[in-house]
């Protein structure tokens, strides 16, 4: 006995919030992506990651709206759509962005961080006076709703579809990074960018590419949140702290990392939500994250980089 | 670099005295009762701005958690007036009266222990400084030890006024929970709530302001100060002569910490409460705004920066609540793009040489432009 459960009991407890923590997981990975190719690779400090994400939410929900009115019997399929229509609207906006805001910045990090904090107070109000300062939820087509049962547990079909998500762009994005010409370039720009410019790699171009590839990831991230929870103006900075604890945590320069340490927080989260509340859960996740960062500063991974 | 701040002290002294005179003369003799009272709410904020100044501007530790300082130096003042408060002839309609109403709402029946020694005003005192420096030192030592730094430590400190939020806000019944501690009193038997009290608060903030100013500026003018200038030029090459540079970052973050906690103390007596949207993400990072604009590098110009952006925020948000987060958020993108020393470096960059070049009026040799700072 432990706690006053049986291990039985135990068991399930640890299957159910083991799943609730494999929801938590692909949100964070979701989440995490996109920053973790930003800061990661490109060494900069996005705090309007968050909006980005709601940008593509609300993209979302523009989508759903829309296919309601006008195409009701293609409705089941506007999911698929809207999540095009985030990526590459918060993609574009993420070039924009870095063309007149973040190359400039390059040689000042800490300065970058503060810029686009300036950019995500002006999202937040713009998302706000477009869409109205309440909460907004879309309506999900019908086969995503319900549950299926195996064994002694549900599991909802929303949480599946989004890791089923998570693990398809977690995919592509290994595959963009590690299989393609793009991908070896952007690696040659972070191991070391003088070198690349010499062998004729556009730095400059690989930059802006690599970061609105970051922002069009948040943007479908986005899309997928609105499946399991609502979206408001200001729900971007709920997630920023986590997201980028994952990213640090996780080793700054490595996918794998921030899959690693995306699994490991969400799951020690959502299984101690189960003991204390919800605020304890999170306090204590924190906290022991930033205990091992202390430990362990360059994070799980590491990637050696010559400076 | 480092010489443009050191050679131009009498800038430095000609900036401190007019700000000393706009505070402790211009305004009181032209805002009424309430808006000197928002105008000392503003310098608490200025306090955190000055720290920052001496740790972000000078050592090159970015902290976008100095919510967390503020809130607990605010906190400790707001636990002592409200033990004041709840004295058991003004609490008696409580089930267990004699402590603060939210434990009573929370359906908790005795003081818990840490609050026990609030009850006195010394310990209180000590309190306010002490406990966010420890903090500030178990962090900071930690951090800089391991050589944590840059945009690491940004990111930690701010996890880390995420986690005090939450524990604030989760923990409703010994802290007050979302809405703080409220309904303030009195200090020591002395009412802070009439107009009178809170000019005098106006006038004690002021000088303690002013000392802070003070006391950053001879740390910062002293060898310790070019040192600071050293570690966040190159902080190797310091290292390698031989230096400790945790201890000296270590040492700048808990002074900053402590002037943002006297800020905090401050701000609760002068406004008569304190809660967690004080200690958050949001105002750390605001706090940073305030420094940046009134220029990272100038004490008097982040006390200028805080009061005029907090005075911008007030204006705007009385007439046009919508523009403000644009106005705020432009704002800051243009100060970090185009100004990023802020309007004293403006000041002492752009507008200085050019009066200096109309005084002289010679036609030889082109005027020298100082080169921009290294961050």
């Amino acid at each position: 006995m432990l706690f006053g459960y049986s291990f039985g009991d135990l068991g399930s407890i640890l299957v159910m919030q083991g799943f609730a923590g494999l929801i938590l997981f692909s949100v964070f990975v979701l989440m995490a992506l996109g920053l973790a190719i930003i800061f990661g690779q490109m060494g900069v400090i996005n705090m309007a990651h968050g909006e980005f994400m709601i940008l593509g939410a609300y993209m979302t929900f523009l989508c759903s709206n829309l296919f309601q009115t006008y195409l009701p019997g293609l409705f089941g399929l506007y999911f698929f759509v809207a999540m095009a229509i985030a990526f590459v609207v918060a993609g574009a906006l993420g070039l924009a962005t870095e063309w007149l805001l973040i190359r400039h910045l390059y040689a000042r990090p800490l300065d970058t961080l503060l810029a686009t904090w300036g950019l995500s107070l002006i999202m937040q109000q713009a998302f706000r006076s477009i869409f109205g300062a309440r909460e907004v939820g879309v309506e999900l087509p019908s086969w995503m709703m319900g549950s299926l049962t195996f064994g002694s547990i549900d599991v909802q079909i929303n949480g599946l579809f989004v890791m089923g998500l998570t693990l398809i762009i977690t995919g592509v994005v290994a595959l963009l990074m590690f299989r393609s010409r793009w991908g070896l370039q952007v690696r040659a720009v972070v191991t070391n960018r003088t070198m690349s410019g010499a062998v004729g790699i556009d730095t400059r171009r690989i930059d802006r590419l690599t970061f609105g590839l970051g922002c069009g990831i948040a943007g479908v991230a986005g899309s997928a949140f609105t499946m399991i929870g609502s979206t408001s103006p200001s729900a971007g900075q709920l997630y920023i702290v986590d997201t980028f604890l994952v990213v640090v945590f996780g080793g700054a320069q490595s996918l794998l990392g921030t899959i690693a340490s995306a699994f490991t927080i969400s799951q020690s989260q959502s299984t101690l939500e189960f003991f204390t509340s919800g605020s304890n859960a999170k306090v204590t996740t924190l906290l022991i994250v930033i205990g091992l960062l202390m430990l362990r500063p360059q994070g799980l991974f590491v990637l050696k980089v010559r400076k | 670099m480092s010489n443009s701040i050191f050679g131009k002290r009498s800038y430095d002294m000609i900036a401190f005295v007019l700000l000393a005179a706009l505070i402790l003369v211009v305004l009181p003799l032209t805002l009424d009762a309430f808006r000197l009272n928002l105008v000392g709410k503003y310098l608490t904020y200025s306090f955190v701005a000055l720290g920052l100044v001496l740790c972000w501007g000078y050592t090159g530790i970015l902290s976008l958690g100095q919510g967390v300082f503020f809130g607990l130096g605010g906190y400790c003042m707001a636990m002592f007036l409200k033990l004041e408060a709840s004295s058991v002839a003004n609490t008696k309609i409580q089930s267990t009266p004699g402590i603060p109403d939210f434990m009573d709402w929370n359906q908790i029946t005795a003081l818990p222990t840490y609050w026990i020694p609030f009850q006195s005003l010394t310990f209180t005192l000590v309190a306010v400084i002490l406990v966010p420096c420890f903090m500030a030192f178990v962090l900071s030592y930690a951090m800089f030890k391991r050589r944590v730094g840059g945009v690491y430590f940004a990111i930690i400190t701010q996890a880390l006024s995420a986690v005090m939020t939450i524990l604030i806000i989760g923990q409703q019944g010994y802290t007050g929970g979302v809405n703080g501690i409220t309904d303030l009193r009195t200090l020591n038997g002395w009412d802070i709530r009439p107009d009178s009290s809170k000019i005098i608060l106006y006038f004690v903030c002021c000088a303690l302001l002013l000392g802070c100013i003070l006391l950053g500026r001879f740390v910062l003018t002293s060898k310790l100060g070019r040192i600071l200038v050293a570690i966040r030029d190159k902080e190797d090459r310091v290292r390698f002569s031989g230096y400790d540079v945790a201890n000296f970052k270590v040492f700048i973050f808990c002074l900053a910490s402590i002037f943002a906690a006297i800020g905090g103390a401050m701000f609760t007596l002068q406004v008569g409460f304190m809660s967690p949207s004080f200690v958050g993400i949001v105002p750390s990072i605001e706090m940073v705004i305030f420094c940046a604009v009134g220029g990272r590098h100038s004490l008097v110009g982040a006390v200028a920066g805080a009061l005029l952006i907090n005075y911008g925020k007030t204006l705007f948000s009385e007439s046009f609540p919508e523009l403000w987060l644009f106005a705020m958020g432009g704002l800051f993108i243009a100060v970090v793009l185009a100004f990023p020393r802020g309007l004293a470096g403006l000041l002492t960059d752009q507008v200085m040489p050019w009066v200096t070049r109309l005084r002289i009026r010679k036609s030889g040799g082109s005027p020298s432009v100082s080169p921009s700072p290294a961050e």
